[in-house]
């Protein structure tokens, strides 16, 4: 099962030339809402009347080289590894979701397009779904944060939902489809159905859902590296230096 | 001083919602970042403004008092025991403070929750529940007596 191509059943109903024009569309669709989403929110505006005015106050010239820099440690630790997240539950669900992500979405795209017969797509591609819906139920069931006091239902739907919901109905709803099409079960085209259906929602909501923050995060995160280096620190007073003298040895953070 | 968030920097954690006596940090329907629900309510008392791990917190003055172009910032390592304070005047002065962190480490106190149950005849007692155990104070409430009642004439 883990090394068929689901796609590759399909073109006795569906034409492999639908199922590449859907991709394209969706490609399109992520691209337009983003375009349209810096465009509308002024993210990009945002980011740079930062950039200037944080320039403006530096204490330290930063050259290229030193931009360079922390362009590299940003992607790398801030963007690859999700260094930002203070919480290690956070941060593992994080990762879990988002290189399962890319691993269901780039197998998805290789095995629609390509008439490879390898098998390591097919694996993939479950490998991502699974990591997708580990990290993904982890973070939507035991993680997100919520306003006790209020007695809110832990099945409670917002519009900060939507991307993470679409996400993960997308993903099960396609596991199950791949699973009862090679199993021979019934029902597999209207698990198809609606795994296209959550799939659109996914990539078509991307004004309206949380979908560009993989896009304005990785900014805010080098924005905030360069306002260390430069000194000007978002106005943040520097590390105590003398705790030895002012504060007492305590140990670490047991809350975050 | 009411606070605010930077939404690009919250990632959303909750502590600032957990700490916030008001309860008036929330978090937000849309992004899922947290916010200040209610800043005229907020009694200033930075508690989440150093609990946020990613310092996304700050708080600025009304304008009719404080007009805009001040900062003030503290800036919370609990594993120095030292809050450090950064102030920013309007016409450039700057003023650096560090203190010592004298409340007890976050988590080391029993929640409400964490205690058993009193028992029901505790009701009729003067002493709040778990007193005098809570206020660790030995043999008791101190309590006047009627022998410590008498009038002392000058």
């Amino acid at each position: 099962m883990l090394a068929i191509n689901p796609f590759a059943a399909l073109p006795a109903t569906i034409p492999p030339a639908v199922m590449q024009a859907y991709v394209v569309a969706m490609i399109v669709l992520v691209a337009a809402g983003t375009l349209f989403d810096i465009l509308h929110k002024g993210s990009a505006r945002y980011f740079f009347d930062n950039w200037r005015r944080s320039k403006g106050r530096a204490r330290n010239e930063l050259g290229s080289g030193a931009l360079a820099s922390i362009a590299v440690r940003t992607a790398v630790v801030d963007v690859l590894a999700s260094g930002e997240f203070c919480s290690a539950r956070r941060r593992v669900a994080h990762l879990l979701t988002m290189y399962g992500f890319l691993l269901y979405v780039v197998s998805t795209v290789v095995m629609v397009f390509s008439r490879s017969t390898s098998d390591i797509w097919p694996h993939l591609w479950w490998l991502g779904g699974v990591m997708v819906c580990v990290g993904g139920y982890w973070f939507w069931f035991f993680i997100r944060a919520d306003v006790a006091a209020e007695g809110n239902s832990p099945l409670r739907l917002m519009r900060a939902d939507l991307f993470v919901l679409s996400l993960l109905a997308s993903v099960t709803f396609g596991l199950i489809w791949a699973f009862l099409q090679v199993n021979g079960g019934g029902g597999a085209m209207v698990f198809f159905a609606l795994y296209i259906l959550a799939t659109t929602v996914l990539f078509g909501s991307v004004p309206w859902s949380k979908f560009a923050h993989m896009f304005f995060k990785p900014a805010a995160a080098f924005e905030k590296r360069m306002s260390l280096a430069n000194g000007t620190r978002a106005n943040l007073p520097g590390p105590a230096d003398k705790p030895e003298q002012f504060g007492s040895a305590r140990t670490a953070p047991r809350h975050y | 001083m009411p606070t605010f968030v930077y939404m690009t920097r919250c990632d959303g954690c909750g502590h600032c919602v957990d700490i916030c006596p008001s309860d008036i940090m929330h978090i937000d329907k849309t992004y899922r970042r947290a916010y200040n629900i209610e800043p005229n309510m907020c009694w200033e008392c930075y508690s989440c403004v150093k609990a946020c791990p990613q310092n996304a917190i700050d708080a600025r003055g009304y304008a009719d008092f404080a007009p805009l172009g001040h900062s003030v910032r503290a800036l919370r390592e609990e594993a120095k025991g030292t809050i450090s304070w950064r102030l920013k005047f309007r016409d450039g002065r700057e003023k650096n403070f560090v203190s010592p962190i004298r409340t007890t480490p976050w988590g080391s106190i029993k929640g409400p929750a964490e205690y058993d149950a009193p028992p029901a005849e505790d009701l009729a007692s003067q002493a709040l529940a778990h007193e005098p155990d809570s206020l660790k104070v030995a043999g008791g409430l101190p309590t006047l007596t009627r022998g410590r009642l008498k009038l002392k004439l000058a």
